[in-house]
C-alpha cells in the first residue's frame, strides 16, 4: 500500500503520471513529493511508487 | 519629520525583542506576485522590520485590484513594483526594497531568487504557482518556500491553514476554494491567507540562527 495525501491507496507499481491521472489531478497544477523529496516534473512518467512509499500531491487552485 | 533609522529600529526592538529584531533586520525575503496575497505579505514583512524584501511582478495596478490589494486609486496604471515600492517606503524608508519588474518563469527564477533566503509564492494563476514551486524545489532546494492555494470565496476563514509539506516547503490556504468557482476573491479572506504566509516567514526568520 502507498500513502497518498495521508490515505492508504493500492497504487503500488504505478507511475506518478498514472497516479495523477487516476486521481484526477491536472499535472500542470501540482507539485509532487515522494517520501518528502520533490519529484521533477520531467520524471513523472518514469518514477514508480512502491509499498511503503508516501506521496504528497499539492494541488494549486486559482486566486491570489 | 521622518524618524531616523535608529528610532524606528528601537521602536521595533521594543515590540519584538532585540534578538528577533536583529534577525528580522538581516533577513532576505522575496515576494513573487504583488496582488491580493503579495501586496499584503510585503506590507506585513516591512511593518515587522524585515530588512530586505524583493518585490516581483510584471503587471500594472488596475481598478479591479483595489478590493483586496494595498494600492491606492491614484496608483492605477503604475507598475505594481513601483506602486508597492512607494507604499513600503512610507512604512519604513530604511528597508531595502528591490523592485524586479519581470514575469517569472522556469528560466529566470534561479537567477532572480538565488540571493534570497525565504520565498513567498503569491501568484493567482494555478499553473504559474505550480511552475514557481516546482522550479524552486528542484533548482533552489536550500531556500525556504511558502506557497498558497485556496483562499477564494466567503466560506469560513478558519479553513485557511498553514502546513509543512516538506523540509523547507510550507503551504497556506484551504487547498480547495478556486477563484473560478463562486464569489471570487474577498479582501478579508485573501488577507487572512497573506497574513498566514507572512507569519510563517517571520517564524522561519525567528528560527534561523544568527551567524
Amino acid at each position: 500500500m502507498v500513502r497518498i495525501n495521508g490515505e492508504m491507496n493500492d497504487a503500488s507499481g504505478k507511475s506518478i503520471a498514472q497516479l495523477l491521472e487516476a486521481l484526477g489531478y491536472p499535472p500542470q497544477r501540482v507539485a509532487v513529493e515522494l517520501n518528502m523529496e520533490i519529484v521533477p516534473k520531467a520524471e513523472y512518467s518514469e518514477t514508480f511508487v512502491k509499498d511503503g512509499d508516501s506521496v504528497e500531491i499539492v494541488r494549486f487552485v486559482g486566486g491570489g | 519629520m521622518i524618524p531616523t533609522y535608529e528610532e524606528i529600529y528601537a521602536a521595533l526592538a521594543e515590540r519584538h525583542g532585540a534578538e528577533l529584531q536583529k534577525k528580522l533586520s538581516t533577513a532576505r525575503t522575496a515576494v513573487c506576485g504583488l496582488g491580493g496575497l503579495g501586496s499584503n505579505i510585503a506590507v506585513c514583512l516591512v511593518r515587522a522590520g524585515v530588512g530586505h524584501v524583493r518585490i516581483i511582478d510584471f503587471d500594472r495596478v488596475d481598478i479591479s485590484n483595489i478590493n483586496r490589494q494595498q494600492y491606492f486609486l491614484e496608483q492605477i496604471g503604475q507598475y505594481k513594483t513601483d506602486a508597492l515600492y512607494e507604499i513600503l517606503k512610507k512604512i519604513n524608508p530604511y528597508c531595502e526594497i528591490v523592485r524586479t519588474n519581470v514575469r517569472l518563469n522556469g528560466e529566470n527564477i534561479p537567477e532572480i531568487l538565488g540571493s534570497e533566503d525565504i520565498i513567498c509564492e503569491a501568484f493567482d494563476d494555478p499553473e504559474a504557482k505550480a511552475e514557481l514551486v516546482n522550479c524552486v524545489l528542484e533548482r533552489l532546494p536550500e531556500k525556504y518556500l511558502i506557497a498558497a492555494s485556496g483562499m477564494a470565496g466567503l466560506i469560513s476563514a478558519n479553513l485557511i491553514k498553514t502546513r509543512k509539506v516538506a523540509k523547507r516547503f510550507y503551504l497556506s490556504g484551504d487547498g480547495e476554494s478556486d477563484v473560478s468557482e463562486g464569489t471570487g476573491l474577498v479582501s478579508s479572506r485573501v488577507m487572512v491567507c497573506a497574513a498566514h504566509q507572512a507569519h510563517k516567514a517571520i517564524q522561519i526568520i525567528n528560527a534561523l540562527s544568527t551567524t
